[in-house]
Order: structure tokens, then sequence, then C-alpha cells
């Protein structure tokens, strides 16, 4: 045997001691074993660890311990080289494993505890993100409860429908467990209870507004926590509670609008408050947050924005239903005007004919009774009647005229005559009631007048006669002057310029005279219709109060300008009125007056062979029409009936007279047949002329409508035809023969 | 009678009838028409009035004697007859016409009676006068003067 190294036993009774440490070595080089395994496992079943090669150098540390502890179970016994030898190379191995691992983990340590303190910081930043989060999201729902909340009560424009829905939504929001509005009463001096969310409250509940409370909450736009016992907050029954909830209360301005009677308040306040009253639930102490806070403020100024637009919104409706109202009645009254219209159109057209033909019965009546054998009582009986009607007639007649001058139907009838002889003959006829009350007129002619003048003579002796008959009228004492000028220059209306145009002037008339006068202040009503002063002297005189409006019309027609001048009552009157006239080119005198157009050139006064066609079924009147054209030199054709004329009539005649006298359309057609017959050749067909015995606008119209190319009154006589076929034939049509 | 006497005569007649209110300007303007291409002319006309009316005044007799008058029948004539009287111009039958038209329309039976009766006399007046006038005429002729054209003066 070999000398070994091995430590000799000093007590072989030690056996049990020996034992032990075999034991003991057995089992710690079974855990060194083991515990690589298990680390290896374990790592193998984790999914992240960063130092497997520090587990290798780890797990061959041990591996190697336990190597070295189980050879050391060898070596208590003697053992051989061999033994000896892996037992020092397995310690060796394991010095410097160990040793390795030792000065390793140096390194590996402080990384192994920063991993953790990094878990430690990550862990308490998750924990402060998840309270952030849990306040985010608390603050989202509140921001969509106040979204809701504003959807809701901006999502009707019905004022009671905002405010409650605005306490409800609230209510539910903040889980309150009261909620209350106060309103400003009209006058403004109390705040009402208007609304409660859940009990109920009296009617006419108010607190007075000038509760230093309410001034306080008044006094900023922020929600305001208020004492639970204060006026506006001791809603709830006091039940015992132990411990009220917390108060808030806001201010809701309530806009600025035109139906709040301002004018009632003792005081002016520039802005109306309305008070909004929450309470938190009692005996939760729950707190009023900052964020509950700004939601109830931003509530509250949406309710007013809602509150103004539902009372805009109220305004204009109120507004379209007033125009509504008023378009209806606007219209009712039009349709009524429109009505009113035609009833006095209808009316007029009826009284033009209907009341004539009576009135001319009448007269003609009366004056048949005028020439039979006759009573003196009787006689004055007949010539008062005579009288009355005819002045009737005249005044039918005037009113008549006015409304065709108002109507703009009624046109001027021009003619030649001579004015110096129309002055006189006017003054004659004023001059026998003149004398009678002693009233001297003097007429005054300008020396430049023109005698021979181209006007409508009938209405300017209308004019001149009403303006001197109202002189006379009006005077009891004194004279009356008419004097009569040529102006040239402008007129007191400063917008009329008189302006001459080559042979037109402007005639001047003044009529002074010396009567009662005017009162400056009437003389704006004088020219107006059935108007008249009321002084007692005039309303004996009579006259229907139309004679100056007639006459201001005439002058209008004649483009000139009319108005009286007085200095007074008890100063008499000058009444002066500008018309235009034409001068006329002839010197010598026209025949008849109402001569309908001035004779323009006598080239076509020789009618000879003019062939024309007279179609009438009267055998008289047709025998006395052929005659008048006869005598005028035309060939004449006559037919008694629409047929035969049709028949006859050819290019060769110029022109047909058609007796249109009876009513009815049928008279027209022949009118149409015959335009039809010469649609070929249009240039040869003859001109129609009605002659008919009624004058009005409508006959008129209605022979346009047909196509006739003039209307001719009966009994027409020789120089009313021949001025007619002269200007036919010069111009093919002729609307003026009436 | 001289023949002086005769014209003069014949000037107051005529006057007579236009201040009676029984002929008026028209007639005037038919005895204008009157010229040697047409020296009858007013007595031509007349007669045919004359005829006309005689026909008229008969047929309106007959009408009004119906039964039951039928006023639309009745009122073309009365059309006819005051046309007639008016293109001569005899005034007073054709005021009377305008007045039997108005009771035609009324339908008045009985006053359209009575005054069918008065256009009839009235008729008979002016046709009694002209015949008159056309023999003092006829007679101023036949002693060979001229008729001179009848001046209104007024």
């Amino acid at each position: 045997m070999e000398v070994c190294n091995c430590i000799e036993p000093q007590w072989p009774a030690d056996e049990l001691l020996m034992k032990y440490q075999y034991i003991s070595d057995f089992f710690i080089a079974v855990a060194y074993f083991s515990i690589p395994l298990e680390l290896i496992y374990f790592v193998k079943k984790s999914a992240v660890f960063p130092y497997r090669w520090v587990l290798v150098q780890f797990g061959a540390f041990i591996v190697l311990c336990g190597a070295t502890h189980l050879i050391n179970l060898w070596t208590f016994t003697t053992h051989s080289r061999t033994v000896a030898l892996v037992m020092t190379t397995a310690k060796v191995l394991t010095a410097v494993v160990s040793c390795a691992t030792a000065l390793m983990l140096v390194h590996i340590i402080p990384d192994l505890l920063s991993v953790k303190t990094r878990e430690m910081f990550l862990k308490n930043k998750a924990a402060e993100l998840d309270r952030e989060m849990g306040l985010i999201r608390t603050q989202e729902e509140t921001g969509r409860h106040v979204r809701m909340l504003t959807h809701e009560i901006r999502s009707t424009l019905d004022r009671h429908t905002i405010l409650k829905t605005t306490l409800v939504e609230l209510g539910r929001t903040l889980a309150l467990e009261e909620c209350a509005l106060w309103m400003p009463t009209r006058t403004g001096l109390e705040l009402q209870l208007s609304y409660t969310l859940r009990h109920q409250h009296p009617v006419e509940y108010t607190v007075p507004i000038q509760l230093p409370v309410i001034n306080q909450v008044f006094g900023t736009s922020r929600a305001v926590k208020i004492s639970p016992n204060s006026p506006v907050a001791r809603l709830r029954p006091v039940s015992g509670k132990y411990m009220l909830g917390e108060v808030v209360a806001v201010r809701v301005p309530l806009l600025h609008l035109s139906n709040f009677q301002i004018n009632d308040w003792p005081e002016l306040t520039t802005k109306r408050y309305a008070l909004m009253v929450l309470m938190l639930p009692s005996d939760s102490a729950r707190q009023w947050h900052v964020h509950e806070l700004e939601l109830v403020e931003v509530v509250a100024d949406q309710v007013a924005v809602a509150l103004s637009h539902a009372a805009i919104l109220e305004e204009s409706m109120r507004a379209r239903d007033l125009l509504m109202e008023q378009n209806v009645a606007l219209d009712l009254a039009r349709r009524e005007a429109e009505t009113a219209i035609r009833a006095r159109n209808d009316f007029l057209a009826v009284m033009n004919h209907e009341m004539r033909t009576p009135m001319h019965a009448i007269i003609a009546l009366s004056s048949l009774l005028q020439e039979t054998e006759l009573t003196p009582e009787q006689r004055l009986m007949v010539e008062t009647i005579l009288k009355s009607s005819n002045l009737l007639a005249t005044l039918m007649n005037d009113v008549l005229d006015l409304s065709r001058l108002e109507d703009g139907s009624l046109q001027l009838e021009l003619g030649t005559f001579n004015l110096h002889t129309l002055f006189r003959e006017v003054l004659n006829l004023i001059k026998p009631i003149a004398v009678v009350k002693k009233l001297p007129i003097t007429l005054n002619l300008a020396p430049d007048l023109p005698e021979f003048v181209v006007g409508d003579e009938k209405r300017l002796t209308q004019i001149i006669l009403n303006i001197v008959g109202n002189a006379v009228k009006f005077s009891k004492q004194g004279s009356i002057y008419v004097t009569a000028l040529v102006t040239k220059s402008g007129t007191r209306a400063p917008d009329f310029f008189v302006v001459p145009t080559g042979s037109h002037f402007y005639l001047r008339v003044k009529v002074k005279d010396s009567g009662a006068g005017i009162n400056p202040q009437d003389i704006p009503k004088l020219f107006t219709k059935f108007a008249q002063t009321q002084s007692l002297a005039t309303r004996s005189s009579g006259g229907s109060g139309l004679g100056l409006a007639i006459s201001k019309r005439f002058v209008n027609l004649m483009e000139g300008n009319i108005w009286i001048e007085s200095d007074g009552l008890g100063k008499g009157c000058m009444a002066i009125f500008d018309v235009k006239l034409g001068i006329s080119e002839q010197s010598n005198e026209s025949k008849q007056s109402g001569i309908p157009k001035v004779p323009a050139n006598p080239q076509h006064a020789n009618f000879t062979g003019l062939k024309v066609l007279v179609m009438d079924e009267n055998g008289v009147s047709r025998m006395v029409t052929k005659g008048l054209l006869v005598h005028l030199g035309c060939e004449v054709t006559t037919v008694s009936s629409s047929e035969e004329c049709l028949q006859v009539v050819s290019h060769e005649h110029k022109v047909v007279f058609m007796d249109i006298c009876l009513p009815g359309v049928e008279n027209y057609q022949i009118s149409l047949r015959i335009h039809e017959k010469f649609t070929k050749q249009r240039h040869q067909r003859p001109l129609l002329v009605a002659l008919t015995g009624n004058t009005d606008k409508s006959t008129k119209d209605k022979c346009m409508s047909f196509g006739l190319d003039g209307v001719l009154l009966k009994p027409v006589s020789l120089d009313n035809m021949r001025d007619v076929l002269s200007d036919l034939l010069e111009h093919r049509v002729l609307y003026e023969a009436m | 009678m001289g023949l002086v006497k005769m014209q003069k005569s014949l000037q107051d007649y005529t006057k007579s009838l236009f201040l009676e209110g029984i002929l008026d300007s028209q007639f005037l303007q038919l005895q204008q028409l009157q010229d040697e291409s047409n020296p009858d002319f007013v007595s031509q006309v007349v007669t045919l009035f004359f005829q006309d009316s005689d026909r008229i005044l008969n047929d309106l007799s007959l009408s009004l004697d119906q039964q039951v008058v039928d006023f639309k029948k009745v009122d073309p004539h009365v059309h006819q007859l005051k046309g007639s009287s008016s293109s001569i111009g005899a005034q007073r039958v054709k005021n009377a016409c305008v007045v039997f038209r108005n009771f035609c329309e009324q339908q008045n039976i009985e006053a359209c009676h009575r005054w069918l009766q008065q256009v009839k006399q009235e008729y008979y007046l002016v046709k009694n006068r002209l015949e008159t006038l056309f023999k003092l005429e006829q007679q101023i002729v036949a002693s060979g003067g001229m008729i001179v054209a009848f001046e209104p003066g007024f």
C-alpha cells in the first residue's frame, strides 16, 4: 500500500460521526445536484430570464461543489490515487468556477437589485395611472352628462320643458336630493319658487330678493356654497335628519327680452337672474367636488342661452302670427275694396244708361206736357218738374263726368273757337243773376290774347262759368272782375313750369270778387269732391259741391293749374287758373262748335266716286245716310241685312258703314266675317265704321275688339260725316267722332 | 197769294214746327242734303218714313192686343220707330218712343197701351204738319218760286 495523504482516523470509535458526515455529504451532494436541475427546469419554464449563462456558471459551480462532496464520500475510507486525482481535479475546478462566479456576482447582483427597483417603480406608476384614469373617467362621465343635459335642454324651445329637464338631469347626474329653481316675479322684488325636482311646493312661495345670501350668489357667476338653513334652501320638511347635505346655489342670467315690463320696477337692474339651488343628499357625507361645481356653472350658462332662444322663438312666432292675421285682414280689406270698386263701376255703368233713359223720358214727357192746355197752377207745376229734372240731369251728368274724369276715360274735344266770344257769352249767361244781385261784372281781355284758339270749348266754358258763377253766388255786394291774359312764365306752383311749345300758349284767367272770402285753412278743401264750407251763407246756395272739383280736373286735363287766394273771411277772394290752349292758324271762324277734329287739310274734302257700302235695317235711316253720302259725292250701295252685306262687299268699296243699334254680339259678327273675307288681300279690305246711338266706352271697346276702324254717333250731321270721311281716308282709323 | 207771302208763310210755318219741338235740327240736315242732283230727297225720305211708321204702328197695335203680350217682339218695333223718327228729326215722336220703350222694359201693359196712343198721336201730328209743309212747298214751286233753305236763326 502506498502512502496516502489521507488522514488516518484518530479514533476508530467515531464511526457514528463518520456515518453522519457520510450521510450529510451525500445529502449535500444530492441537494447540490438537484438545485441546478430545479433551476434549469424552472428557467426553461419561464419565458424571460436574461442571465442564462450566469445560470450555467452557477450550475457548474454547484455541480462541481456537489461533485466534490460526492467524491468526498470515497475519501473517508482508503482510496486509490485515482480517486484522489479526481478529487483534486474536482476541487480545483470548483475553486476556479466559484471564484469566477463570485467575481461575476459582483456585477450581477446590483443589476438584479435594480430590476427589482424598476419593478417597484412601475408598480407605483401603474397605481398612479389607475388613479388618474379613474379621475378622468369620472370627468368624462360628467362631461357626457353635461352634453346630454345640454342636448336635452337645447332640444326643446319650450321654456318649461327646458327648466324642468335641467332640474331632472342635474338631479340624475349629480345624484341630488333636491333641486329647485327660483324665478324673479314680475315686479322683480321677490323670487318665486317655480320648479322643484321632488318635493311639492306651495304655489306662491316667495322670498324677497334682497337677502344677503341671494345677493352673494347673484354677485358672482360661480356656484356658491350656501348654508342649508338659508330661506332658499329650506324646502324639505324638517324630518329630523341628522346632517343636512351641502347646498350650492348658482345664478342663471335671464337675458333681456322686449316683453319684460321694465317700467314697473322701482329700481332698474341691468340684469335679471334666476336662482338655482342644488342640495346633496343628507346623511351621505358627500361633498361638493370642484368638477361638480364646474358642471353646475356650465349648466347654468347653457340654461340661460336656451331660455333666451326659447324667448326669441316665442317672440318671432308671435310676430309671425300677428303678421298672418294682418295679412288676412289686409287681404279681406283689399277684396272688399275691389268689390266696392266693382260695385261702383257697375253702378256707374248702369247709371250711365239706365238712369239717363228714364231721365230723358221725364224731360220729354214734361216738355210735351208743357205744350198741352194747362191751367196756370198746372203750368207752374210742370215748369217746376221740368226745372227739377233738368237740374237732376245736370247733376247726373256732372257725377258721371267726374267718374269718367277719374276713370281717365274722358277726353277733351278739341276744336277751334273764338276765345273772345266765349268770354262774352259766358258773361252774358251770368249777367242776369249778377244784375239781380246788383253785382257789376267787368271783363278785361289782354290785348295780346289770341282770338282764335284750339281747345275744348265746351269744357272751358264750363270752367269759366263755374268760377264766375261761384264768385257771383258767394258775393253779396261789391263787384266782380274777370281778367284774361297770356302767361308765359312760371305759375304759383313751383313744380309746374310753363313751357310755351310752338303754337301753344297758356291762358290765365283771374276772377276777383269782394264777397265772403274764404278762411285760408279751408282753401285746400275747396277742390275736394262734395266738400262745402260750413258757413250759413253758403249752405243756402245749394249745389252739389262738385263744381270746383270738376273744374280742377278739367284744368288738369288741359295741362293747367287752378288755385284760389283769399285774404281771409270777409275780404273776398281771387280764383286763378291757367290752361294750355293751341293757337289756331286759321283766322276764319269754324261753322259750329263741337267739331270733333280740327279740319286738317281740305284735299280729302272731295269724295267723288268714292265707293261706300251702307248697311242698315231701318229703311228711313238707311235712306238718310245714303243721302248724306251721296251729297258728299260718294257712290253708295245700300243693303239691309248682314248677309246681303257679305255678299255685296268687295274690294271696290272703300268704306262700309254699318248700323249697330241693337245690343248683342251678332251685329259685330259681320265685322269679323268681313275681316275673314279679306284675309288674303288685307290691304284691299274696306274700312269698317259703326253707326250707333250709344256713346260710352264699352261700345267703343267692343267695336275695337271686333276689328272696326271707327264709331260714329247717330244721327250724323253733314259736316260730321265730311270730317269723318276725310279723317278716315287719311289715317285709316277713327275713334274720336263721338 | 203772292209768291213772297207764300214763301214767308212757309218760313213761319217751318219755324213754328221747330219752336213747337215737332222737328229738330236733324230735319235741317235733311234739307241740306237736297240739291239739284237730289231734288226730292226730303219728300222721298219722309214718304218712306210714313210708310214704315204706318206699318210699325199697325204691328204694334196688333202685338199689344194679344192675350199674352210678347214684349220681346214689341221692343224691336219701337226701336225701329225711334230710329226712323230720329233720322228725320221728328223729335216729339222720338221722345214719345223713348217713354214707350221704358214702359215696355217694365212690361207695364196698361202704360204701354196708353203710350202707344200717345206715340200715334204724335206721329199723326207730325205727319199732318209735314204734309201741310209739302203742300205749301208744292204751291210755291207751282207758282214758279224757289224754296229758300230755312235758316233757324237761333
